[in-house]
């Protein structure tokens, strides 16, 4: 290949965002089109989801959320090349670090936010709720 | 986290490998990028943890559903993944070392970059003069701050990506700069990611109710 | 046109900020006008302000901290003068300087002493440890420091024009929200911590690239030195926290300046939501400060004990396990808030969870030290002086873990007392055990053994009479920050305390003392060989202080305890020369951190088109950076050579004289 990635094939590791480079041009530029490709359905579904009345409404924010969730998915694989080969493994736990403080924070910050709310409602919204 | 690292010799025979020593500047350096888009993530969630707690703290003021044009955020949406694809082509037009296809590519990144920026700095614009900006009520203070940081974060690349072209035209494809075009292409898709996070929580689920 | 900045933000009618800041603007005119008149600006310049070693960084930002501990000490000592007083009486500090000073002390013992001082040492050590030439990051390294020193700056600055914040170190709002806090206090605060938590995050990032990336052959992750280890949870939390950290000082700074209504009263913001994100930050950052420290009492214990370190891979699990712990138990810090009993429940069971990998850590500690040939020098001492103090620290927190006993002890004197004992028995001692213990291998020459033990001694006595009685002011019910009292009962302890701050005061003395001593008794001190401690690691394996490039050839490693191994099979054959490429100097650092001090300085005065200006100066030192077509030099491989073969020829020197005698 070219001087980039000549130190690649040495190593044990691979930088993220690089891709194993196996494949010609046309192969990885299939690899973005299908990337692109499932993203754009996803992204579809997930606005069409959003709006219609056809799907059972208390669904729906659970549907969201996952089709976004998959849609993350396909951009680190198709677009950022994280795969769980061994090449990948610091890589991926890195990932998977960012994203247990991601749930610890959001998650976290929500349920507690949610009894401090409930707990410590001002007065004359506790009024309020009881007229 | 295991001591020795196992790997196929050319024989096809599993060999175990010692830690061979300090990785490459390549992997050096997008690793410690891909660090810094972590980081980036979790400043996000912060704002992401602050929206969710503040969204129903309208105070009398509109809410999402009142506010929210779902047409402009399928554009906008669109427009953004696109760009996230013609990175990708340049990305691969830096690897093959082809400047006039990198350059291209660039230039159209930056024109989607550029077309979801200015439809979302219309939308800021029209919100506040509907007397719904960002200091109207909490709700939309959070609103403006998480899709503003978005917005700020766009911007940053887009000055990023110019000046990466400018590079690449007055340096052509030394490796220090292919490395940082691959922290760039890091950094432009994570932006595409949390997008999706943003148009799924903010704008799909707030107009949801 | 400079917007709201005016001569009425000079003090001049308080007499202390007028005349410390004068006595320091004297210090600072003398130290620079030496500098110039001898000549030694270029060198200064050279190799210190511009250089992007990793040595020279790590004992900047460790010289950063020992000054910003006298400022903040200096804040303590006037606290507790202003505490023994004010009994019936409004004492020497009006309350609206009151406050200033305990917001200062806190916000720069924290961000400016214990922060850059295990940064710093980490920066020192890691590389050598790693048996590596720098970090990742070279250059991003210099920016970081400088950009730390920068909020520094900043938050002294303070002193001067304007005013500090009144709020705490942690700004709560609505008290920090612009009704109650008009003036430029919080907004000094503010961009200054905004600003060095850049620095610090850039320096989280390059340390786990370098633990992760950058070792050298054969140094697998568990033949890593335990210091390596916990430089690597500690940066995996800076990461992970600092992030939070800028988001939240960025919402209260959007409700001051623009109007946003993120903790404001009206308009739906949620006060306790501040609380709430800035401990999920704060949690995490009180586990960067201890868990370098850990690393540093793995190091020297084993070390002064001669026997390699019990237990590593239990160590190894206790630090990561403490690491993920650490972001589980932030809302102990407000039990009190009324989240209620079932939140408040889990998180305590959490905290008392995350105590036990600590107590893993201690008996390890006791165990390396069991057996050995124990040598009671002075880092020895300050590890022992830890154990003890911080286990006392330490289960006085798992005592406040229980909700209900927090509902009595919050915002007492009983908790400022408890995160004193474990930061300064935790942090400090730790920080003045890593200072002694590495002192030599960063000058070439140790510190004078019998002033480090008297300072230890004044240290370890003057905590215990400083901070003891604080426990039971606690108990008797004072609460932290009063600015005066009128309970008798509470005015012994505290004059006692006041005492135990003169000791501590003495140690400090003692310290400077033993920095000036040491310098001119060098040729007496001096480290001939690298090795002064017969230490474990492979830093003990190059000269003092290391040359630029730190080791010839990359050191091949087969087991943990790297440089023990290769010591006891005694020294090989000459390796192969090379030249070897080192990072080049650059002022990007240091330039940056200019144009940044000129927008927060800006930012702070509303001054906007100065803001403007530092933008686009900080904005052309990164293209400027970015252009540079060579970004590193070369040491030919028969300078290598050169200075390679003289530090091993001291070495076999001083062996053989040691062999004779």
């Amino acid at each position: 290949m070219n001087n980039a990635h000549s130190e690649v094939e040495n190593s044990i590791d691979v930088a993220p965002g690089d891709e194993h480079l196996e494949g010609s041009i046309a192969q990885r530029v299939i690899g973005y089109l299908v990337g692109l490709g499932l993203a754009i359905l996803l992204t579809a579904t997930s606005f069409f989801v959003a709006g219609t009345d056809l799907v059972w409404q208390p669904s729906i924010p659970v549907a969201l959320v996952v089709l976004a969730i998959a849609q993350m998915g396909v951009h680190v694989v198709f677009f950022l090349h994280i795969t769980t080969g061994p090449d990948n493994t610091n890589n991926v736990l890195a990932l998977a670090f960012g994203v247990l403080i991601v749930i610890l924070v959001i998650g976290g910050s929500l349920w507690i936010m949610a009894n401090l709310n409930h707990n410590m409602m001002p007065m004359d919204q506790l009024m309020q709720m009881q007229r | 986290m295991s001591t020795v690292a196992l790997t196929e010799s050319h024989h096809g025979a599993t060999v175990a490998r010692e830690w061979s020593g300090p990785a490459s500047k390549r992997i050096v350096t997008g690793y410690g990028f891909w660090i810094f888009i972590l980081s980036d993530m979790i400043m996000f969630s912060a704002f992401f943890a602050t929206y969710a707690v503040l969204l129903g703290q309208t105070a009398g003021g509109p809410t999402g559903h009142d506010l929210f044009d779902l047409r402009n955020v399928a554009i906008e949406t669109a427009l953004l993944l696109a760009s996230s694809f013609t990175c990708g082509m340049a990305s691969i037009a830096a690897d093959t070392r082809s400047t006039t296809w990198f350059q291209f590519a660039m230039a159209v990144t930056c024109a989607f970059g550029l077309g979801f920026l200015i439809l979302e700095g219309q939308e800021f614009a029209s919100l506040v003069a509907r007397g719904a900006g960002p200091t109207r009520s909490a709700f939309l203070s959070a609103f403006f701050t998480l899709v503003g940081c978005h917005g700020l974060h766009v911007s940053a690349g887009i000055l990023w990506l110019l000046t990466m072209m400018a590079q690449v035209s007055a340096k052509g494809f030394r490796p220090d700069i292919q490395r940082r075009v691959l922290c760039f292409a890091l950094f432009w898709h994570a932006l595409d990611i949390i997008w999706i996070a943003v148009f799924t929580i903010v704008y799909l689920l707030g107009n949801a109710k | 046109m400079l917007g709201k900045l005016t001569w009425d933000a000079v003090p001049l009618d308080q007499p202390i900020p007028m005349i410390s800041s004068g006595v320091v603007a004297l210090a600072i005119l003398a130290v620079l006008a030496w500098v110039v008149i001898k000549g030694h600006f270029p060198y200064l310049w050279r190799e210190w302000i511009t250089s992007v070693d990793h040595k020279r960084i790590g004992v900047m930002y460790t010289l950063l901290a020992m000054v910003m501990l006298l400022r903040g000490f200096a804040d303590a000592i006037m606290m507790r003068a202003q505490q023994s007083l004010a009994f019936h009486s409004q004492g020497f500090l009006p309350p609206e300087h009151y406050d200033q000073v305990f917001s200062a002390h806190g916000t720069i013992m924290i961000f400016f002493v214990a922060m850059p001082f295990m940064i710093g040492l980490m920066n020192l050590v890691v590389p050598l440890q790693l048996g590596v030439r720098d970090v990742a990051f070279p250059t991003l390294n210099s920016v970081g420091f400088w950009l730390t020193a920068t909020g520094a700056l900043l938050v002294n600055i303070s002193l001067v024009v304007g005013e500090f914040a009144r709020t705490g170190w942690l700004p709560y709002p609505p008290l920090s929200e612009l009704g109650y806090s008009p003036g430029v206090g919080v907004d000094y605060y503010l961009w200054s911590l905004e600003i060095s938590g850049v620095g610090t995050l850039v320096a989280g990032i390059n340390l786990v690239t370098t633990v992760l990336k950058i070792r050298t052959k054969g140094m697998s992750y568990l033949r890593m030195p335990m210091f390596c280890w916990t430089t690597l949870a500690t940066n995996l939390l800076i990461v992970a926290a600092f992030p939070i950290l800028t988001a939240t000082l960025a919402m209260l700074l959007l409700d001051r300046y623009l109007g946003f209504h993120f903790f404001t009263n009206e308009a739906g913001g949620n006060m306790m939501m501040f609380m709430n994100l800035i401990w999920t930050w704060g949690h995490p950052e009180v586990y960067i400060l201890v868990l370098p420290a850990f690393g540093i009492f793995s190091e020297v214990i084993s070390t002064f004990s001669g026997k390699p370190l019990f237990g590593y891979r239990s160590m190894v699990a206790a630090t990561m396990a403490i690491c993920i712990l650490s972001f589980m138990v932030w809302l102990h810090h407000f039990f009190t808030m009324g989240a209620g009993a079932d939140v408040n429940a889990i998180f305590g069971i959490a905290t008392m969870i995350i105590a036990v990998p600590t107590g893993v850590k201690v008996f390890n500690w006791l165990f390396t030290m069991y057996g050995g040939k124990v040598r009671f020098q002075t880092p020895l001492l300050w590890s022992i002086g830890f154990m003890v103090t911080f286990i006392i620290g330490g289960v006085t927190g798992v005592l406040m873990a229980v909700p209900p006993v927090a509902f009595v002890l919050h915002n007492s004197l009983f908790l400022v007392a408890h995160f004193h004992n474990v930061i300064i028995g935790g942090v400090l001692f730790g920080a003045f055990a890593g200072y002694t213990y590495w002192f030599p291998k960063a000058f070439g020459f140790k510190l004078h053994e019998g002033l480090g033990k008297a300072a230890f001694w004044c240290w370890l006595i003057g905590f215990y009479v400083a901070f003891m009685p604080l426990y039971v002011l606690g108990l008797l019910g004072m609460t932290r920050r009063m600015q005066h009292y009128d309970v008798p009962e509470w005015r012994p302890w505290l004059i006692v305390a006041a005492c135990g701050a003169t000791l501590i005061m003495c140690g400090i003395v003692l310290q400077i003392v033993q920095l000036v001593v040491s310098i001119r008794l060098r040729e007496k001190l001096r480290d001939q060989t690298g090795d002064p401690w017969n230490g474990r690691s492979l830093e003990w394996a190059t000269a003092s202080p290391p040359p630029a490039f730190n080791f010839a050839v990359l050191p091949q490693v087969t087991g943990a305890d790297a440089y023990w191994a290769s010591k006891q099979r005694r020294l090989g054959e000459e390796p192969e020369y090379r030249d070897i490429e080192i990072p080049r100097n650059s002022a990007t650092g240091f330039v940056c951190a200019f144009f940044a001090t000129i927008m927060g300085f800006a930012l702070i005065w509303h001054i906007w088109w100065m803001v403007a200006a530092g933008a686009i100066g900080a904005f052309a030192t990164f293209v400027v950076f970015a252009w540079r077509d060579h970004d590193e030099d070369v040491v030919p491989a028969e300078e290598v050579a050169r200075i390679d073969r003289r530090h091993w020829a001291q070495r076999h020197a001083l062996l053989s004289r040691e062999a004779v005698e």
